[in-house]
């Protein structure tokens, strides 16, 4: 069992907690915790099978299992909240701040998705595995995600402007 | 030119088709403007999110995820070395469970415990040394909540070199340590007892290669530990006790 097997993955476990969950503290104790489990659980693990999906499986757990814990952090009604676009860009360069702030406005399980896609690059077979979800209901999360942030960055306009007289 | 799917337009995004697949899209893309307006903005989120959070790959990891797993393993060492002494301890309880003295037979093991742990540390032996016995005496009295002495042992040729803070079941210990010309080493281990204030008779206890001799006063134990024989110990732990209980 050699420990620099996961210790090479750390880095990036940590990018996607940092993306997930947006503090910084926040995302090393998810980041921490997924550690110990996978220490734990290492012995699961097949050699020879995608290590780094499989980290990303034990860390969506942990996030799943501590989001329920916390309440205020199931978002799975955000979808229904009204949308509000931060400003009309005519589709020029995203200003990332704004991007941060839309990313944030997503349900968890967008997040997920579109993070394991953007940012992780992994493939759509890699994070159906990792999350646990069939390959359809990864492609209209994402599919969700995507829209949901181009209409909140501006690239269309979300509803009609009122004409006030 | 054949429809194309939303599945294939964002794989197409992500740089998983094949050549000719990509080809298909990008003729489709040509002629469906709004299509390929979507696909440019999702272009972007993908490359505006990495550039996000790609300087997180860069930061140093902090050591306390480097040593996750150590932490974890010590976790479960200590669980298993409460577990044997929990065996260890119920053992003995076993054995004396027809008299009522259970305390002070985990005070002798404790005692053994903190007398083999500390006795041969070289550089380290106390926290406090007898240079400041005053000083020594009066925090572990504080911190013991009652009026503490270090025995005087000189005429038995052993000097104090000190003690310090250990912790306990029952909450802070006091711990001092004697040496003789010879570098023979006692120790004398003082803690709070649970439950009513009681006394008990002068107990020996040998505890692997250390003797223990201990007693019960009111709310607080002792016990004199070191590696000797009973009768070689007992005639300290005389002088101990007549001095603690004068």
């Amino acid at each position: 069992m050699d420990r620099h097997l996961i210790i090479e993955h750390i880095p990036r476990l940590r990018r996607y907690a940092r993306a997930l969950v947006g503090d910084r503290y926040v995302a090393d104790d998810l980041v921490q915790d997924t550690l110990e489990r996978a220490w734990n659980k290492f012995y699961l693990w097949r050699a020879g099978s995608d290590l780094r999906a499989w980290l990303f499986t034990i860390m969506h757990n942990v996030f799943v299992n501590q989001a329920r814990r916390r309440r205020h952090e199931i978002e799975q009604a955000m979808d229904e909240l009204p949308a509000v676009a931060v400003r009309a860009t005519q589709g020029d360069h995203l200003e990332l701040q704004e991007v941060d702030r839309v990313l944030r406005s997503l349900s968890a399980e967008q997040r997920e998705v579109i993070l394991l896609v953007a940012v992780e690059q992994l493939t759509y077979e890699q994070v159906s595995r990792a999350l646990d979800i069939p390959i359809g209901t990864v492609m209209s999360r994402l599919s969700r995600a995507r829209e949901r942030m181009r209409q909140l960055l501006g690239g269309q306009s979300v509803m009609p402007l009122k004409v006030v007289k | 030119m054949k429809p194309v799917s939303e599945a294939e337009l964002h794989a197409y995004v992500d740089g998983g088709l094949s050549e000719s697949a990509t080809a298909e899209i990008e003729a489709w893309l040509r002629a469906h403007s709004e299509d390929a307006e979507r696909m440019r903005a999702y272009s972007e989120q993908n490359a505006a999110l990495r550039s996000l959070y790609d300087s997180v790959l860069d930061e140093p990891v902090p050591a306390a995820l480097l040593a996750v797993r150590s932490s974890a393993w010590r976790r479960y060492a200590a669980a298993a070395a409460i577990f044997a002494l929990g065996i260890g301890l119920g053992w003995m309880v076993r054995g004396t469970f027809i008299t009522p003295q259970i305390v002070p037979v985990s005070l002798a093991r404790l005692a053994a415990t903190a007398h083999a742990v500390y006795s041969p540390e070289v550089r380290h032996p106390v926290e406090v040394t007898a240079n400041e016995e005053e000083h020594l005496v009066g925090w572990l009295s504080k911190r013991l909540g009652t009026t503490l002495k270090a025995p005087k042992l000189a005429p038995l040729g052993y000097e104090l070199v000190g003690g310090r803070l250990l912790s306990g079941p029952q909450g802070p210990v006091a711990h001092f340590m004697y040496q003789d010309g010879r570098g023979q080493r006692l120790t004398l281990y003082v803690s709070r007892q649970r439950g009513e204030p009681r006394d008990t008779a002068f107990r020996f206890s040998q505890e692997d290669r250390v003797s223990v001799f201990y007693w019960v006063d009111g709310n607080f134990g002792y016990a004199l530990s070191g590696e000797m024989k009973r009768e070689q110990l007992l005639q300290v732990a005389e002088v101990v006790y007549k001095q603690l209980n004068p």
